[in-house]
């Protein structure tokens, strides 16, 4: 497998909330808005990128029976980099996203991309990797997102689209999210079968 | 790839021991690197909220002057009075409540020297996103903004009148209250529960207000007789 394809895999084919169907916490949690998934996303993202890197290069002087905890420690020490990094120097989007970014220690994605790819494989494909399902899952948070606000509250990134008196309230709420990202992945579903 | 290291009792024990150990080596390093700017923008925020809630260009250090209060529940009111030439502009209050729907909400209220509500702003609450988190707009007379399909097709859609601006009232003489309980301040749609923690927090701000001005006038004639 070269890296491009190791790229693309995260983007789509292998996309982590609509074909692998991992880190839903967040997923449902924070698309009340485009924004708020694409900052979550590339918040995620990011964790993914740099645990993805150390966990690559310590995969080997790591012991089978404790690779778990040691690659849970390992990410949730970036976790908590992001954290105080954002309270510091991005707080507008720390009051929005604060409540979330310590659950991407528990995000699915992250340990199980550590234990699917990065520890099996060499740093440079684990660094792809990282990217590719980052970018994915940033991809799909915004679009849920998008379409989560577009319904609900007649905005799109903010902008508002048509007045909010005509926006279905379900849509802001958890049920939105289920029923959103419900037909989200039959869409994909449809699409991946064509191909 | 190499060989694995062998999962004996001394391997596991070392190996865990130096990752945790690196790793929080590495957290604490990053958290002294934030831990000023991180209080920096804590206090700028205030600093901004209280320029935000305030009337016209004051020229004291609000922050300097400030004092704090407890509430009988136990909870402390922070006083920030701003003033321009010695003259007192309002007073920006820093007031809390624990009704929310998510937990505890924590305002910054504006107050004109007659005890209006001058302006109002929400630093830090966990209510719901697109309900309950309305409450940082839905309390000031409304602005329309046009949406885009309004403007391309150039036409407006009449929303109906709400009753829900608290700016201008004034909650010492009589304590603000939803509609739905018989008060004049139409709740948020479908979030009540944080409307009505929204106006106990403005309601606590203003009794803590009262309270520690009449503690100051009743204190003043005894200063002047000494």
């Amino acid at each position: 497998m070269n890296n491009l394809k190791v790229f693309t895999n995260g983007l789509f084919r292998e996309n982590p909330t609509f074909a692998l169907l991992l880190g839903m916490c967040p997923t449902l949690g924070v698309t009340t808005s485009a924004g708020n998934g694409m900052g979550m996303g590339l918040a995620t993202a990011f964790v993914l990128i740099m645990s993805n890197l150390v966990i690559a290069l310590v995969a080997n002087i790591i012991p089978d029976k404790i690779r778990i905890p040691s690659f849970i420690v390992i990410i949730a020490a970036f976790v908590t980099v992001v954290d105080l990094c954002m309270a510091a120097y991005l707080p507008a989007l720390h009051a929005s996203l604060g409540l979330f970014i310590p659950l991407i220690v528990v995000n699915c994605i992250v340990l199980g991309r550590a234990e699917a790819f990065a520890s099996k494989n060499r740093v440079i494909p684990s660094i792809f990797d990282g990217l590719g399902m980052g970018l994915g899952f940033t991809f799909s948070l915004t679009l849920l997102g998008a379409i989560r606000e577009f319904l609900g509250s007649g905005k799109m990134f903010n902008l508002s689209i048509y007045p909010d008196n005509f926006g279905m309230l379900i849509f802001v709420l958890a049920p939105g999210a289920f029923i959103a990202l419900g037909y989200l992945i039959a869409i994909v579903n449809r699409i991946r079968a064509k191909h | 790839m190499g060989k694995k290291l062998e999962s004996n009792f001394k391997n596991m024990v070392l190996v865990l021991f130096t990752i945790t150990l690196i790793s929080s080596a590495a957290v604490a390093y990053v958290n002294s690197l934030t831990a000023e700017p991180i209080e920096e923008a804590k206090q700028a925020k205030q600093v901004k909220a209280i320029r935000e809630v305030i009337p016209g260009k004051f020229d004291n250090d609000p922050m300097a002057e400030a004092w704090a209060e407890k509430t009988p529940d136990g909870g402390i009111l922070e006083f920030y009075p701003a003033k321009k030439e010695g003259q007192l502009l309002g007073t920006a209050v820093k007031t809390y409540t624990n009704n929310g729907f998510g937990g505890t909400v924590w305002l910054m209220v504006g107050f004109n020297p007659d005890g209006t509500i001058a302006n109002y702003s929400v630093l830090d609450h966990k209510e719901t996103p697109g309900l309950g988190s309305k409450m940082d707009s839905w309390f000031k007379p409304t602005q329309k903004e046009k949406s885009l399909i309004e403007r391309i097709f150039g036409f407006e859609v009449k929303s109906v009148e709400k009753q829900s601006s608290v700016i201008g009232k004034n909650p010492e003489t009589q304590a603000l209250a939803v509609s739905k309980d018989g008060g004049e301040v139409d709740a948020i749609t479908a979030a009540t529960i944080s409307s009505r923690a929204f106006l106990d927090a403005i309601n606590r701000a203003a009794n803590g207000l009262k309270g520690s001005r009449e503690q100051t006038s009743a204190t003043t004639p005894e200063n002047k007789n000494n």
